[in-house]
């Protein structure tokens, strides 16, 4: 699936004050217990109900992507940063083959002249090799790998200063 | 290790949990596993760093943060490991790594990822950043991201890994 960003985005979503609640306190940690969504409810002052609805309102609006799991890179298999420069004319059929493999997980389009990105994420170092090379062998494009090194700040989400 | 429970655990979780009164209970059953056992395993690999977090993941665009970009530095070796987690701590960076440089082609060793709402704000972002680099930074750009093409959850093959990479990245 395609979105298009930024220019033809919609309207940015305006939430109420319990989702507001919801997406500034809990996309760090949910409560891992039997009932979370009554632990944030109780967390939050609201119905446990109430959580639930405004999860799924937020989750139909598309401003909630899930409620769920992030595993980190390189702990249950390895993964790389990818990056190419595309000629403009190739750019649509060259980002279509490198999404069509299952191991890329995000691709970007950004502007620059390394215009196209992607994660290539497998189970072991091999398989990302592998698709690194099976994509340069099929475009006859280099492809720059540039695997994590270190994390300084893994991705915990960040204020979202509300106005 | 993770053990072959463990895979399936991620690999049923990352889509997202259900929006119902018990949703643990509801991924068990589906796994066939008892809530306590799961609700265990998913501590455990918290604990241990697999799992990064679990929690309320908001699709940023929809909340108007339209000008998201990649900044990416050349910052001296010998500094960019004090640098790094001062970056890494400025509240508008939502992710910050250092990987490798690529001469000629890319002399970049540190990325952080950073959210505006318009471009004049992630700039003043990018800014920000420069100013705390300082003279320790060679070179810098940025690159806005115009499209996203794909973005799914992380699909973890099933099969165990064959080698110790695991812990090759897990500073």
């Amino acid at each position: 699936m395609q979105e298009t960003a930024p220019t033809l985005a919609p309207a940015p979503f305006e939430p109420t004050p319990l989702e507001r609640a919801l997406l500034d306190r809990f996309q760090r940690e949910l409560p891992l217990v039997p009932r979370p969504y009554a632990a944030m409810a109780e967390a939050v002052g609201a119905s446990e109900a109430e959580v639930i609805e405004a999860l799924a309102r937020l989750q139909a609006a598309g401003v909630l992507a899930r409620v769920g799991v992030t595993v980190a890179p390189n702990r249950a298999g390895a993964s790389t940063l990818a990056a190419m420069a595309v000629p403009k004319d190739r750019l649509e059929a060259v980002a279509g083959l490198v999404s069509s493999f299952a191991e890329v997980n995000h691709n970007y389009e950004r502007e620059h002249r390394f215009n196209l990105w992607f994660v290539v994420t497998a189970a072991n170092r091999g398989p990302v090799e592998q698709v690194l090379a099976s994509i340069e062998a099929r475009t006859g494009l280099a492809v720059l790998d540039l695997p994590l090194e270190r994390p300084f700040k893994l991705d915990l989400g960040f204020p979202l200063r509300w106005r | 290790m993770l053990d072959p429970v463990d895979r399936r655990i991620l690999v049923a979780s990352q889509d997202g949990l259900p929006l119902c009164v018990e949703p643990f209970a509801e991924l068990a059953r589906a796994l066939g596993l008892p809530q306590t056992e799961l609700l265990d395993r998913l501590r455990r690999l918290r604990e241990r760093g697999v799992i990064r977090r679990i929690a309320a993941v908001p699709n940023h665009y929809r909340l108007g943060f339209l000008a998201n970009a990649m900044t990416v530095w050349d910052v001296d070796d010998r500094e960019v490991s004090r640098l790094g987690p001062e970056v890494g701590a400025l509240p508008f960076v939502s992710h910050c790594y250092r990987r490798p440089r690529r001469p000629p082609d890319w002399p970049y060793n540190l990325f952080a990822m950073v959210h505006g709402r318009s471009r004049a704000e992630t700039e003043g972002h990018r800014a920000e950043i420069a100013a705390l680099l300082g003279n320790a930074c060679r070179a810098s750009d940025v690159l806005y991201s115009t499209r996203i093409l794909k973005k799914a959850g992380l699909r973890l093959a099933l099969e165990p890994p064959a080698s110790p990479e695991m812990s090759a990245c897990s500073a």
